[in-house]
């Protein structure tokens, strides 16, 4: 059961609160129609799972209804920093790690 | 007095309450105080169950959680049955009822005991593997067999007449443990004033203070206990909880506490009060003080009655005034031992001897034993224990001094208790629960809490830290450490002093050597629950189980109902010595919740009956109930299913209300469509993108039909949405996706496109909405409305209107899911029922028939229309569906699914496409899900075109009427497909169209 | 009762959006989430209660959209309701109007229950530039609770903390209830507001008064006469 900072309510919040929606930062190509099927195969299809540092895009949606990133050790399930929609992560995922 | 064992005086035991309580049919006799282990012990009772896989008679080892033998079955009656219960931690009360589980058929002659007996070789680790598991088919035979003997004990079968629940907690510093490191720990963070929570699992808090005769700056050690104890709770921001386990630490310090609120108190638990309790804690820090577990040593026959952990004999003595025999031979590798020997000689009973592993051992411990007469041999072993039902001597030898080998001539010392200790093992199972690795510490000899990223401290025997003093400064600067972590300003508590004796290093010994080899010598018991002996793990070493998570579920060590507690550290050991490792090379298994069991009533609390799941209601659902409506459950909500007459079977009720609709009028609760306000100058434009239609052109007071897919092109969700105003929408979703759909709006508009001026609320509970369909539904809603122009011209088919309806402000949709000339009504909920009851005083005239659900999906699949979730699954897209109608691809904006549905493997044309099939006899309901083939004798595995999705009769129809998905089914119009039941039947059915009834859409159209 | 028109849309007030006058005049009758379980006990309240619940029926509940930065709807929603947008997480009340953030871009404005129409066009009067006002009063409820235990009835409804340090009177959350959700408003001391929906009103009000049995419940309102009793030490169970 984590225990989850939302960015937006500005506190901590149980985990029965949210759902988990998957790997963050996978954004709608632009233009979809110009991409390949293996393209477009990747962006549906293909997620990383990192043993470690894991970005992830969860939801409030038992309290503020909103969209938010997670940054959390898939190891040990410490969750490093959660940041608001638009916002950066100061923690970002080494190359080693994206490859594992 | 018939409490043999039972001391005149002392103990914590209240000799002016006894209490009469039953075991294995006899009556007892103890003292409120007592725990079921120490009444029984005090009457005699040595025999308290046989063993898993040798039928061997077992006596009580240990006097807490780590009990692996006495684990009863409790309950007066067949709905108090609780199984799985210690003896050790039930505490005594008037009347208990206790059954041994294991003995079957009794205690003493039992099957297995002649099966273990007769297949004694025949019974090596592994053997359930080797044995029972072939052939697969046979397995269902044994288990019934192996569960019985295995003594897991039963479920009542009758409901559970108690409650249970839970409360949820949050709490600055959570204590667990209330020993002497708890204790100053709790007492620490107390005084600052951060909110605490100390549990223990015991009756009485004080842990090891409660078993001996410490002394604390002078006094005994319970008069300081009392002081802390009553200071701890006159502070507000302290909860105590004894009687609680807690048995799970998981992530981010959520902790889970059992408490047992009125097991002590009677069979059933007192009415209007919770019998046991889950506390859900979420903690800023946790101060673990679990304290540890003394390690028996094992050796020949070491599972005999009589065989128990020196300190279980001293809790026994000074905590219970009961000594569990008269003549005691205590081995041991460590001075702390030496205490039981001390306490047994001052309860009157006889110390045969002292028997030290360790060689030359002298200090005060020793000079105390000499000063008191006890015989203490140093550098010798018990190396078998001898007696048949109970201990009756002790064969001792001399030992190497690295405790490799048994030397010289034997000495058998006539007792009937053999004690032993071979030092304590940190209780590090909570600290393990979150996946933190324990690590051996060479001078602890013991595994201790590893590196954790919980906000989490260890004090006290579960850190390695034995000694009285220590764990007491160690909490109590770690209770304030917790607290200040926490942001209070604390500071540790002053503790008192112990008196202590030096004690001098102990000896690392775990399993003490034989003459003969380990697979030669007497069974040398290493888990008691589970039977797994010394040779037996030797044997899986030597088998290839080299990593110690292979040997353990190989021999099962540990994975009784005491997981080990009290052999892991022993097994790991030697497993370590058979593969010449050192015993952090081997490693350890780790624990996992739950410490001790739990009972599945205290797991799902209050979450029961009625109020197991929420149960969704409409405006109308006493009307529905009043009116004898069948409900079923669509996602949490209860909608009628179908109305049956007295007397009427289902089918029947369907065929009238589906009869009805098409010739009269029916009428449908259609409140649990979900429902979103959608406000914002972007509203078109963002339903333009989300639904694969076009919607730049909808008037205001005009209403569509839309699709929606995933990014992947496949459908998952439909519905009708309106256009309120230029900016202003009502989109309508399936009753089970409202939730989903509303989520996965957000979740374009606030990651993707947050610059559209957009706002969505879901409005699904606000309105009441209610569905008149058929020829008369014109004439019933003229009646009740006088502001709406109803002229097929002026409010035609897909329009929408704002009026009153029975003197109800409404808005007014024309639209239909049957076909029919049809409305729906939309009321504020407040006024739904009312509006509901004047459509049937004014429908009665016109036969105005409620129907549900069922009616509903037959009068849809007579017009062909989807339901999402029926005949899609996810792998379906608006093409195959044969609703390219619905999909406008040259909208602008690429819209989700657009190119997901253009995907190679999307455009193939031999796709399983929805189709509409008739079976040649019409009388044949071909069963949802039913696979169709194109030649019913082909070989198995026959080649599968398509599955039925939806499949009912038609009343209206007079035949049966099914669709379905056929590969390249829109070219296969007229063919014959077949399919092939399981009951070996095949139906022959003709691939049509999926619009059975008023192809040209008619009815709706007057 | 507005006038209605066989028009669909009434854009006098906000062009482009549809606002509707959705309240019949009294003579139709009006059956609120609870109606059916809520009815006050009549007579004194049990001397042992320490809970009281209740339902604050048919009050108007308009859910208001907007960004918080922008001034023309931070002020047109003071200048409507006379009521300072609340920060995260908090609510303000005057008079018979309580306004309580629900999430960052969303506020909960409840008042008597006649007024939906008559407030969402005077704020659609006062509000500008992207905004929108949703009536849902159909579709949830308040249900009361207060007393000695109530707190301990939310510890074993709700994970979220209720502990007087982190929940002040005049804090508002959403977080879960049982096994649905809830939006939990301190009042005062031990004085709670939970707003329901409306399909779920029914499993929550079973789920409290079962919560609360141990502990002594009444149905309906805290009375003066009792309230002494009300006030004795909280369960032991909860700090």
């Amino acid at each position: 059961m984590f225990y989850i900072y939302c960015p937006y309510c500005g506190e901590h919040r149980e985990e029965e609160e949210f759902h988990a929606k998957g790997q963050a930062h996978l954004a709608r190509p632009e233009d979809p129609d110009a991409c390949s099927d293996e393209e477009w195969g990747n962006f549906l299809y293909f997620r990383s799972n990192p043993r470690g540092l894991y970005h992830e895009l969860w939801v409030h949606a038992i309290g503020c209804r909103k969209f938010f990133n997670i940054a959390r050790d898939t190891q040990t399930y410490e969750i490093l920093e959660t940041y608001r929609i638009g916002e950066s992560p100061n923690l970002s995922q080494s190359t080693e790690q994206l490859q594992s | 007095m018939t409490q043999s064992n039972r001391l005149p005086r002392g103990g914590r035991i209240d000799r002016s309450r006894p209490l009469t309580f039953q075991f294995n049919g006899q009556t007892y006799q103890g003292f409120a105080g007592d725990s079921l282990a120490s009444a029984l012990l005090a009457n005699g009772v040595d025999v308290i169950g046989r063993s898993f896989k040798y039928s061997r008679p077992r006596g009580i080892v240990a006097a807490g959680a780590e009990e692996p033998n006495a684990v009863f079955q409790i309950g007066a009656t067949e709905a108090t049955q609780t199984p799985n219960v210690r003896a050790t931690q039930q505490e005594l009360f008037e009347g208990l009822v206790s059954q041994p589980t294991s003995g079957w058929p009794n205690l003493k002659f039992d099957f297995m005991g002649v099966m273990g007996t007769i297949l004694g070789r025949m019974l090596p680790p592994g053997f359930y593997y080797k044995t029972f598991m072939f052939p697969q088919a046979a397995w269902d035979t044994y288990e019934k067999y192996i569960r019985k003997a295995a003594g897991l004990g039963r479920s009542p079968r009758e409901p559970d007449a108690d409650i249970y629940d839970h409360l949820n907690q949050h709490t600055d510093v959570l204590v667990v443990g209330a020993g002497p490191a708890g204790l100053a720990a709790a007492l620490s963070a107390a005084r600052s004033g951060a909110r605490v929570i100390l549990a223990d699992e015991q009756a009485e808090m004080g842990g090891s203070l409660l078993d001996g005769g410490d002394t604390l700056d002078g006094q005994p050690a319970a008069k300081w206990l009392k002081a802390t104890l009553e200071e701890l709770a006159s502070y507000d921001n302290v909860l105590l909880l004894p009687r609680s386990t807690v048995n799970g630490y998981h992530d981010h310090n959520f902790l889970t506490i059992h408490e047992r609120r009125t097991d002590h108190l009677s069979d059933r638990a007192p009415a209007g009060q919770s019998r046991q309790r889950l506390h859900r804690v979420r903690a800023q820090w946790v101060v673990l003080a679990t304290g540890a577990h003394e390690r028996p040593l094992v050796y020949g026959n070491n599972d005999l009655p009589g065989c128990m952990l020196a300190s279980a004999v001293s809790t026994y003595i000074n905590r219970y005034a009961v000594v569990p025999g008269q003549r005691l031979v205590l081995m041991t590798t460590n001075d702390n031992a030496y205490r039981t020997a001390f306490d047994w000689q001052d309860a009157g009973r006889e110390v045969v001897a002292i028997v030290d592993t360790r060689q030359g051992a002298a200090g005060a411990w020793q000079a105390e034993a000499r000063r008191r007469g006890i015989k203490v041999l140093t550098g010798h072993a018990v190396i078998e224990a001898r007696g048949r039902k109970h201990v009756q001597g002790a064969v001792v030898s001399g030992l190497s001094a690295d405790g490799s080998q048994a030397l010289g001539s034997d000495q058998v010392l006539v007792c009937d208790t053999i004690a032993t200790s071979g030092g304590w093992s940190p209780a590090v199972h909570l600290s393990c629960h979150t996946g933190s690795r324990p690590i051996w510490d060479d001078d602890v000899i013991g595994f201790v809490p590893g590196k954790t990223v919980q906000k989490q401290l260890v004090a006290g025997a579960v850190a390695g830290h034995f000694g009285l003093n220590e764990c007491l400064e160690e909490g109590a600067s770690l209770g304030a450490l917790a607290a200040t972590n926490a942001g209070f300003t604390a500071e540790p508590a002053a503790v008192p002093a112990a008196e202590t004796r030096p004690e001098t290093r102990p000896m690392a010994l775990f399993c003490v050597p034989h003459h003969k080899r380990n697979s030669r010598a007497p069974k040398q018991f290493v888990d008691f629950q589970t039977d797994v002996t010394a040779a037996a793990i030797e044997l899986a070493t030597r088998e290839g189980f080299e990593s110690i998570e292979h040997v353990k579920r190989y021999t099962a060590m540990g994975f009784g109902t005491d997981q080990g507690k009290l052999g892991n550290i022993n097994g790991m050991a030697i497993a370590a010595k058979s593969l010449n490792q050192t015993i952090p090379q081997t490693g350890t298994t780790i624990f996992r919740p739950n410490y001790t069991p739990v009972t599945f009533g205290a797991i799902v609390g209050r979450h029961v009956d009625d109020l197991f799941d929420p149960k969704r209601y409409t405006a109308m659902h006493e009307w529905h109930v009043k009116h004898g409506a069948k409900f079923e459950d669509v996602g949490q909500w209860k909608r009628p299913w179908y109305y049956p007459k007295p007397g009427e079977t289902m089918q029947q009720a369907l065929n009238r209300e589906c009869l009805a609709t098409r010739n009269s009028i029916g009428i449908l609760d259609a409140s649990t469509l979900g429902k979103i306000d959608i406000q914002g100058k972007d509203a078109r434009e963002f339903l333009g993108r989300v639904y694969t239609n076009a919607w730049a052109k909808l008037a205001v007071g005009k209403c569509r039909y839309g699709l929606m897919c995933h990014e992947d092109g496949m459908v998952f969700d439909d519905g009708v949405t309106s256009c309120l105003g230029e900016n202003h929408f009502l989109m309508t979703t399936t009753t089970g996706g409202a939730a989903g759909v509303l989520e996965w709006l957000e979740l374009y508009h606030q990651t993707e496109w947050p610059e559209l001026e957009v706002y969505m609320n879901t409005v699904t509970d606000h309105w009441a909405t209610m569905t008149i369909a058929g020829p008369n539904a014109r004439k019933l809603l003229a009646e009740l409305t006088d502001d709406i122009d109803l002229d097929r011209d002026t409010f035609k088919f897909m329009d929408w209107r704002q009026g009153t309806v029975a003197g109800v402000p409404a808005r007014v949709f024309r639209i239909s899911f049957t076909g029919e000339l049809s409305y729906e009504i939309n009321v504020q909920a407040h006024y739904g029922l009312h509006v509901w009851e004047k459509l049937f005083e004014h429908g009665a005239k016109y036969d105005l028939t409620p129907y549900g659900t069922e009616t509903m999906h037959i009068l849809r699949a007579e017009k062909g229309f989807i339901i999402a979730g029926q005949d899609t699954d996810g792998s379906v897209h608006p093409y195959d569906l044969g609703m390219s109608w619905a999909v406008k691809e040259d909208k602008p904006f690429s819209f989700i699914g657009k190119r997901g549905m253009k995907r190679e493997d999307c455009v193939r044309t031999d796709r399983k496409q929805l189709v509409g099939l008739k079976t040649l006899d019409p009388g044949i309901v071909l069963p949802e899900g039913a696979q169709a083939v194109d030649d019913p004798n082909q070989p198995k595995p026959m080649r599968m075109l398509g599955h039925i999705t939806s499949s009912y009769y038609s009343a209206n129809l007079k035949r049966s009427i099914a669709m379905g998905v056929i590969r390249n089914g829109h070219n296969r119009e007229g063919d014959i497909v077949y399919y092939p039941l399981e009951n070996g039947r095949v139906v022959e059915a003709e691939i049509c169209g999926t619009i059975f009834l008023d192809p040209k859409g008619e009815r709706q159209n007057v | 009762m507005s006038e209605v028109t066989n028009t669909a849309v009434d854009t006098a007030v906000t062009p482009g959006v549809a606002l509707m006058d959705q309240q019949p005049d009294s003579t139709v009758p009006a059956r609120s989430p609870l109606h059916h379980v809520a009815r006050a006990q009549t007579g004194q309240a049990s001397a042992n209660a320490r809970v009281f619940i209740w339902e604050e029926a048919l009050k108007t509940h308009l859910v208001l959209r907007g960004n918080a930065e922008s001034a023309g709807f931070r002020d047109g929603v003071k200048a409507a309701t006379g009521l300072d947008l609340p920060e995260a997480l908090q609510s303000q009340s005057k008079g018979d109007w309580s306004l309580s953030w629900i999430t960052p871009d969303e506020w909960l404005l409840v008042g008597p229950g006649d007024q939906a129409f008559t407030m969402e066009s005077h704020l659609r009067n006062h509000l500008d530039g992207h905004y929108a006002i949703i009536n849902v009063g159909g579709g949830q409820s308040i249900v009361r609770l207060s007393g000695a235990e109530a707190r301990s009835v939310l510890m074993k409804s709700c994970p979220y903390d209720v502990h007087d340090r982190n929940f002040p009177v005049g804090k508002i959350v959403t977080t879960v209830l049982g096994k649905t959700q809830a939006t939990l408003r301190r009042l005062g001391d031990s004085d709670w507001e939970l707003v329901v929906r409306r399909s779920f009103a029914d499993y929550i009000w079973r789920w409290l008064l079962d919560a609360a049995g141990e502990y002594g419940v009444h149905v309906g309102p805290l009375l003066t006469a009792v309230r002494g009793q009300a006030s004795q030490k909280a369960d032991a169970s909860t700090v």
